[in-house]
């Protein structure tokens, strides 16, 4: 009776094992969130970052480049005002992108950003930006959405230039927009 | 007796000719560049390596298998183990691995360099097709699969770049340094050219980058490598390197194109103009899902042949395809194709086929369908 | 390794304990050679049906341009064949297997837990009809590679993907109580003498896989849950749109996917451990090493996962320490190769199929562990990721590893199981026209897929054409010798000649002190060893 007692004991032991592990499964998202967080894996950036002091560093020029792309079933207008600008890490700089709902009904659109090179994006900080929330436009509707970022001075001394791209994803089918009313 | 074996030999050469640009390659090809000859002499370093082991190693077991068996009258010995050997074995490898692992680590940072480039380029896959961009010279195109369906349906004989050509390959100067920026607009891709040792993947969201400098001019051809549905083997990328000079004439070239096409838009097109330029332009864009019989592959893909749409109100087929179906495989093509293709596409849809609409939609009517939308 | 037993005495009272009549036996039995059994054709079955897959496959791609099948059912082609080989084929091989021969090895009267053993058997069969009905659905069955890669197994999968999504729990559930039912089995039902490091191999291996299973298999199934979840719940853990990351899904799916390769291979080399000393006639080089190698394996495999993934952009760090943890891989598996070179050396050795497809196995899975050294050389990688050379290199190490393997032991123990001697010529036959053929299937790939052809596409340029004509004869042969197995296996159930107790003059170990065929109970009262 010893035995089966601890076969008794032994399954239960691996069945938890086995519910941890599927646990684990999921544990896996916010790890790897905050890995890439750490180390700017796949080039993602942190959310809103709080401005502190930071010296500009008027010695360093760094090229921050703008890309707009639509997600495959997105027919917005989608694009920065400018390719590019030169900034010094430290100093907060903006860029405006513009979108435009050319279609007869409201849309839901949310915007993700990606830097490349994947090294830098720790050191790419957004203070504000549209990607922060979801954008809702009117059918027709035109609008300016800034964003505004400081590169650290800390950005490792061989990346000279940075890439910021913008995917812009409908996403009214999960988030129907609200009727505006007066419209 | 000497006609057996000339049979064999004309079944031999017919087995080795069958196709008319067959071959036997073996290897990896060193490529075009210095990071894609780091890769090869690596690639040779290890596998001359492994053929050194794996001689050592299999030789030791046929020797064994040769002479020590019992139709040899071999008695078995009974040594079952030595912990010298055990360690020898281990460290030994450990060692090989290490003399591995530098050039390969070498080769890594040359590869992982990210000095400044002299020309961004975008790179983003579609199902099933690239996209180019080059960043800040308001040049951009699509680069399709030009290899015509009856070649892949053996209704024709398959020509030498048999679904490796484009209509529109990416054109970059030689002797640059060359960034390329990739993403994806829907699935997963991947961006391979085996010429140049660059192969990244396309994610949709995410932006990845890597770079080449080719050392001369050619056209370099390769593949998606990430599987993305249907028409993975149909999306090939192909490159064409030329000497600065040529190069910057093409890039003007491309800006006067864009020029051009514009002007297109306002010509008066006739219904065999747009239908010539639309069956063309169908089977390019369209043809693949839709199939140039124009029946589709339902569900996934429905058939536009007598089809409610196609047949229907030249306003509602205009909105589908300039906005695309949201929720199904149908993409919004008002951004990826001119007016006038846009235009030549519906025509021919609504007149293709046993489709008997009999009207025009012309590149104006885009334009302005395009501005009641704004 | 002896032992004192007595199987005989209880023949007398114990005859009302055999086997029930009819269908119903096979449906409600607990008896782990039942359901080894059971478990056994259900493998051979599945293979036949992935191998035809296979088959179609291979006829697609015997010339360019499409002639027999259309890209997206090529695509479902690939999805099912893999999906079938590994979840459908070789793992309920290797748990048929252990059913079978661990209780005998160890003098165990039975499974740990017999119940439950009957009811993982069954789940598979559901799993498999669900999964294969997809192909019959609308919008067909999964197409989304067997890696099933999000987003285009979720925002552009087929509406058959939910069927595939449960099928996949269902197989992990079975799969991990037949793991648990393993560990119980081997930990707490060992006949008194038989030490931990007194095991077989094969059941070393066996315990180690087990482990690896129980850790594994929950992540596989919280992956399919995420999927689903994104699919029908609306949450974006794999989309980009809703602040989830594709690439994300690639990390989870390979923390499962490369401990599962090894899950694929080691009771195979526990079999080949077993099998290799019997023909040699001398016993097994360096057994403790065997043990620790397994285990410094199964340990890496936690922390490779990322090689399959060294194009999706990873920080040079992340590299690097993925490279040369993946290279430490050769170290232990190199122990092993070497061990069983050894124990071949000097023995007295013949060659009856068991051993052929031994042999066979330790020389192909080598050249498959080459290709595995080169593939996780990070740079050399861009150019081999996802062409042909991965798919020559994993069906060197799954058709000569985990197949050969299970060959090898099914050829070694049929005597046991049936009580008969399977046709040597026969057997011989099958083991060469395999050899051949899977040769000649697999080879060439390495060639093609160095010159340039990706895996997984339908249709080719000609200058991949030669190579894959010879593939595709090379895999048609391979496939039509697996009916002279049916063929042989059949004979070998309904005729041949009697075999004894311990059929080959080298074996070792319990399984060979009991009668052949073994009788329906064994061991009810713990051998003694030694």
């Amino acid at each position: 009776m010893n035995e089966s007692l601890s076969t008794r004991r032994l399954v239960i032991r691996l069945s938890l094992v086995v519910v941890a592990m599927f646990g684990f499964g999921f544990a896996l998202v916010p790890i790897y969130d905050v890995m890439c967080q750490a180390f700017g894996i796949n080039g993602k950036t942190a959310g809103a970052y709080e401005a502190g002091e930071q010296g500009v560093d008027a010695s360093r020029q760094v090229r921050v480049q703008f890309l707009a792309t639509n997600a495959a079933d997105m027919v917005w207008e989608f694009r920065p005002m400018a390719d590019e600008v030169a900034v010094h890490p430290g100093d907060s700089t903006q860029m405006v992108f513009v979108a435009h709902n050319p279609t007869d009904r409201p849309m839901t659109a949310q915007a993700i950003p990606s830097v490349a090179p994947s090294k830098a994006a720790a050191y790419f900080h957004k203070t504000e930006c549209f990607c922060f929330t979801q954008q809702v436009l009117q059918p027709g509707e035109r609008i300016e959405m800034p964003v505004r970022f400081i590169v650290d001075r800390d950005l490792p001394a061989d990346v000279r230039h940075l890439t910021l791209a913008y995917t812009l994803f409908d996403i009214t089918a999960s988030k129907p927009p609200v009727a505006q009313v007066g419209q | 007796m000497m006609r057996h074996p000339r049979v064999w030999m004309s079944l031999l050469l017919c087995l080795a000719f069958s196709s008319a640009h067959a071959s036997w390659t073996v290897n990896m090809a060193p490529g075009a560049t210095e990071v894609s000859r780091s890769v090869f002499d690596l690639h040779m370093t290890i596998f001359w390596i492994c053929v050194v082991i794996g001689v050592v190693v299999f030789g030791a077991m046929f020797w064994s298998m040769l002479v020590h068996r019992r139709s040899t009258g071999q008695q078995p010995a009974h040594f079952h183990e030595s912990t010298t050997v055990e360690i020898l074995w281990t460290v030994v490898p450990l060692v090989i691995l290490v003399l591995m692992a530098i050039p390969a680590t070498k080769t890594l940072i040359e590869i992982y360099d990210n000095s400044e480039s002299e020309l961004d380029i975008q790179v983003t896959g579609y199902q099933w097709k690239w996209h180019y961009k080059y960043l800040g010279q308001d040049v951009e195109f699509f680069s399709n699969l030009t290899t015509p369906q009856d070649q892949i349906n053996n209704l024709a004989v398959k020509g030498e770049h048999y679904l490796l050509e484009v209509d529109e390959p990416l054109v970059v100067p030689v002797g640059t340094k060359v960034r390329f920026l990739i993403t994806a607009a829907d699935v997963i891709h991947s961006w391979w050219v085996p010429a140049l040792a660059v192969k990244k993947d396309a994610i949709p969201g995410f932006i990845n980058e890597s770079w080449t400098r080719i050392d001369e001019p050619g056209i370099y051809r390769g593949q998606c490598t990430e599987l993305c549905g249907k028409d993975h083997g149909f999306m090939p990328v192909v490159v064409e390197a030329k000497s600065k000079v040529d190069f910057a004439t093409w890039l003007a070239e491309r800006k006067q194109l864009a020029a051009t096409e514009k002007e297109l838009t306002s010509k008066e097109w006739t219904l065999d103009e747009l239908m010539a330029r639309g069956e063309k332009a169908y089977n390019t864009a369209c043809a693949a899902c839709h199939q140039p019989t124009g029946e589709g592959l339902p569900p996934m893909f429905p058939a536009l042949k007598g089809s409610a749409i196609a047949t229907g109100a030249a306003a509602g087929h205009i909105g589908i395809v300039v906005n695309g179906k949201p929720g199904t495989a149908m993409a919004a093509f008002g951004k990826q194709l001119s007016e006038v293709d846009l235009a030549a596409i519906i025509t021919y849809e609504r007149n293709a086929w046993g489709n008997k609409v009999g009207d025009m939609v012309t590149p104006k009517d885009i334009l302005e369908f395009k501005k009641a939308q704004e | 390794m002896s032992a004192v037993i007595d199987t005989h005495g209880h023949a007398g009272h114990d005859h009302h304990h055999g086997p029930a009549k009819g269908l119903m036996r096979w449906v409600l039995t607990t008896n782990h050679k039942d359901i080894g059994t059971m478990y056994l054709w259900f493998s051979f079955a599945m293979f036949l049906l992935g191998g035809t897959m296979a088959m179609v496959i291979r006829a697609e791609l015997f010339q360019p341009g499409l002639q027999i099948v259309q890209p997206e059912f090529f695509n479902q082609m690939t999805t099912m064949h893999g999906l079938i080989m590994v979840f459908g084929a070789v793992m309920p091989a290797f748990v048929g297997l252990a059913n079978w021969m661990i209780p005998l090895m160890i003098g165990a009267p039975d499974m740990a837990l017999p119940r439950m053993n009957n009811f993982s058997f069954w789940l598979l069969p559901a799993a498999f009809s669900m999964m294969v009905s997809t192909l019959f659905m609308e919008g067909g069955g999964p197409n989304f590679g067997w890696t099933f890669y999000a987003p285009l197994s979720t925002t552009y999968a087929p509406e058959s993907v939910t069927f595939f999504i449960f099928a996949v729990h269902l197989m992990g559930i079975s799969s991990i109580m037949g793991a648990i039912n393993v560990v119980a089995t081997i930990l707490n039902l060992r006949a008194p003498g038989m030490t931990l490091m007194k095991m077989p191999l094969f059941v070393w291996t066996w315990l180690i896989t087990a482990f690896l299973l129980i850790a594994v298999m929950p992540v596989l199934a919280g992956c399919v849950t995420m999927m689903l979840m994104d699919i029908h719940f609306g949450t974006s853990f794999f989309s980009a749109a809703g602040g989830g990351d594709p690439v994300l899904f690639q990390h989870v799916f390979w923390f499962f996917g490369h401990p599962e390769v090894y899950i694929m291979i080691l009771p195979a080399f526990g079999a080949v451990s077993a099998i290799i000393p019997a023909f040699a006639r001398k016993p097994l080089f360096g057994y403790t090493s065997m043990v620790y190698a397994t285990a410094s394996i199964a340990f890496l495999s936690f922390i490779v996962w990322a090689h399959h993934m060294f194009t999706v952009g990873i920080p040079l760090t992340g590299e690097l320490f993925f490279m040369y943890a993946t290279m430490l891989i050769a170290v232990p598996t190199g122990v092993k190769v070497f061990n069983w070179a050894s124990t071949m050396w000097q023995g007295s050795m013949t060659f009856e199929t068991p051993m052929l497809f031994s042999v066979a196995f330790v020389i192909l899975f080598t050249i498959g562990g080459f290709s595995g050294l080169m593939l996780a050389i990070a740079p050399a990688d861009f150019q081999y990721h996802d062409t042909y050379f991965v798919v020559a290199h994993f069906h060197y190490v799954l058709v000569p590893g985990a197949i050969f393997g299970i060959f090898a032991s099914a050829y070694y123990w049929l005597p046991k199981w049936t009580g008969h001697m399977y046709d040597e010529t026969l057997g011989k036959l099958h083991f060469w026209m395999s050899f051949v053929g899977m040769n000649m299937a697999f080879f060439p790939m390495h060639f093609v897929g160095l010159a340039g052809m990706p895996r997984r596409i339908p249709d080719y340029n000609m200058m991949f054409a030669n190579f894959n004509m010879v593939s595709s004869i090379g895999a048609f042969m391979f496939g039509a010798t697996q009916l002279l197995f049916l063929f042989i296996v059949i004979k070998c159930i309904r005729s041949g000649q009697p075999a004894a107790a311990k059929p080959w003059d080298g074996a070792e170990g319990l399984e060979w002190t009991v009668p052949s065929p073994a009788p329906y109970h064994t061991f009810q009262t713990p051998p003694e060893v030694k």
